[in-house]
């Protein structure tokens, strides 16, 4: 198992090395001056312009510039903001927590909720209840997270005025405790909603499936021989094994989350990653831009390697594969 | 020949699938008996409804949408068709019948250890400790050296003839009356074949326990079963004593089935 930990890692390496070429790459294409490309539109003093070329050797030749970029970002040196005056890093530092608790709540509603519906649908003796679900699934999937988001807005925020309409809350806050708890519920409520239901639909849907297909499989039928019942079946042998598809798929969403959602953090002006992302390439701060990107890469490489752990935790062929 | 009571008594069966558009009458008007210790074969060409009867028989039919379900069927005296599936699992559970299948790797869970999906066929009568020597003594019984390495593998991590001997392990957790083999030995090799016959066949007498061996080798027929049903689109169109089919097959199309094999075996023989 550790074996093949290592090896997971091992491969993730040279995956991310390509990213970080790739992105330094395209900063190399961008026409023009290439100072002002790292930069942005902005106005250059001469000393600042000086300390550019230096940092980043522009002088060299291309494969020093990448060798020594490489270098940067492995010490974690994603280059300077000059937009909003601090380093890239400390930038995506401060959003990504934003991010990242978004997507994670979202999907933890979303998995067991998914999944609920699907195991519901797949195993149920009234095709009504499966037919209600599947039709609901459908729509509520159709619909882009960004109009979800805009109509929950309308709705509870302005109609209602049960929750704040956008933002994540006051930076300064007076309030402590349970209280201070409640007041972040407020904010995450509305977009967690619009993106919980988006993935949750998602995840019913192939969890449906998944149910339906182990439902047919062979050992349900010793299942049945052996003179379980339906509640015991569904739990120690479709739960699991209906599963592992999920795994996969909820996998990478998140993954993909996890490098911020743009238009859903534009729809509720979350300052997250996706925001961050919009406003940098608004701005042409390209660093920002390529910082994020690479956080993203990170994220989504990080989060396959968690799913083929799971995986191979949910399922023994995998384990004993060389 | 055989004259204990009837276990298993089966009256003008009718198994009808509808298959899109179409009425498939996989079973027409059988009638099926098996005596109490008693092994019995079922043979017939593809298709001819061997599967479809006996999963019909153990209530195990698949999902499909049916057209017709209708006959007497009795084991032990009791209805089985009209069974509550409360009463169902309870005799599937103990002294009912079981059933193995022709795929072993696809009728055990692969997510599962060997062990607990053995431990799952007992009836829930003793402690966890005690289940753990039960299942290390069926593994015994159907021939599995080393018990204990083998319950805590997965399905994967066997081989196909130890997987099958997995299979007849759940199958026997619940000490059934009567097994049913859905051709238990065509996925294996031809001399794995031969080793869990002769185990089956040792577990029948042993045991006592009536068999019921679905294959289309007339050879495993000869050596293994008293009695034989000879199966053609959803019909029996013979049932006799081993000998007696054999020696003299009373219908055309038993003789057609007998001289196939025997010529395959001669050939089989010579080359
Ligand atoms: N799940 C199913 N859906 C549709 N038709 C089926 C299904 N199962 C069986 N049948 C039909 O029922 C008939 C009998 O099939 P069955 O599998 O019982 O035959 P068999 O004698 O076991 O054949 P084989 O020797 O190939 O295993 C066939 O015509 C088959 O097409
Ligand atoms: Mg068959």
């Amino acid at each position: 198992m550790l074996r093949f930990i290592g090896r997971r890692a091992l491969y993730a390496i040279p995956l991310l090395l390509v990213i970080v070429v790739l992105m330094f790459s395209m900063l190399h294409l961008i026409p023009g001056d290439p100072v002002q490309a790292l930069v942005g539109d902005y106005p250059v003093p001469p000393a600042y312009r000086q300390a550019i070329e230096e940092k980043y050797r522009l002088n060299d030749p291309f494969l020093v510039q990448v060798g020594n970029y490489l270098a940067n970002v492995v010490q974690g040196d994603f280059g300077f903001s000059y937009q909003n005056q601090r380093t890239v890093l400390s930038l995506i530092l401060e959003r990504a927590p934003r991010t990242i608790l978004l997507a994670a709540v979202s999907f933890g509603l979303a998995i067991p909720l998914g999944m609920l519906i699907g195991i519901a649908c797949g195993t149920t003796r009234h095709p009504g209840v499966d037919k209600f679900w599947t039709t609901t699934a459908l729509i509520a999937y159709a619909i882009p997270t960004f109009w979800l988001g805009q109509l929950f807005v309308m709705f509870f925020a302005l109609k209602l005025g049960w929750f704040p309409t956008q933002g994540i809350g006051p930076m300064v806050s007076r309030t402590q405790g349970f209280a201070w708890v409640l007041e972040r519920i407020r904010y995450l409520a509305l977009p967690v909603m619009a993106f919980g239901i988006h993935e949750g639909m998602r995840i019913a849907r192939i969890m449906r499936a998944s149910v339906i297909d182990t439902l047919s499989q062979g050992y349900i039928v010793t299942a049945r021989a052996k003179g379980l019942g339906r509640g015991q079946i569904i739990r120690s042998h479709v739960l699991r094994n209906s599963s592992l598809p999920l795994v996969t798929i909820a996998g990478y969403a998140f993954g993909h989350a996890l490098g911020g959602a743009v238009l859903l953090e534009t729809v509720f002006t979350w300052p997250g990653l996706g925001l961050l992302l919009v406003d940098a390439i608004r701005l042409r701060d390209n660093m920002t831009v390529v910082g994020v990107v690479i956080f993203s890469a990170i994220a989504v490489v990080v989060m396959n390697l968690v799913v083929d752990l799971l995986y191979a935790m949910l399922d023994p062929r995998i384990r004993t594969m060389r | 020949m055989n004259a204990s009571p009837v276990l298993l008594d089966v009256r003008d069966l009718k198994v009808h699938l509808r298959v899109g558009p179409v009425l498939v009458k996989a079973i027409d008007g059988v009638d099926f008996q098996v005596r109490h210790g008693e092994c019995v074969g079922i043979v017939g060409e593809s298709g001819s409804g061997k599967s479809t009867m006996a999963r019909a028989v153990t209530r195990l039919m698949p999902n499909v949408a049916i057209g017709e379900l209708s006959g007497r069927l009795t084991f032990d005296g009791r209805d089985i068709l009209g069974m509550p599936d409360a009463e169902l699992r309870r005799l599937r559970r103990g002294r009912g019948f079981s059933m193995i299948f022709q795929d072993p790797l696809g009728y055990l869970n692969p997510t599962q250890r060997i062990g607990r999906q053995i431990g799952e066929a007992l009836a829930r009568d003793a402690g966890a400790g005690a289940d753990q020597a039960r299942i290390r003594t069926l593994l015994d019984e159907v021939g599995l050296p080393d018990p204990a390495n083998i319950a805590r593998r997965y399905p994967h991590e066997l081989s196909g003839g130890q997987r099958q001997r997995v299979m007849i392990a759940i199958a026997l957790a619940s000490d059934p009356q009567l097994l049913f083999a859905d051709e238990p030995t065509t996925a294996l090799d031809a001399t794995v074949q031969l080793q869990v016959l002769q185990t089956l066949y040792r577990l029948h007498r042993e045991r006592n326990m009536a068999m019921a061996i679905i294959t289309h080798d007339l050879g495993v027929v000869a050596e293994l079963c008293d009695r034989v049903y000879v199966m053609r689109a959803g019909k029996v169109v013979e049932s006799a004593e081993t000998v007696t089919l054999f020696e003299n097959p009373a219908h055309d199309y038993s003789r057609r089935l007998i001289e196939l094999s025997t010529r395959r075996h001669t050939r089989g023989a010579g080359a």
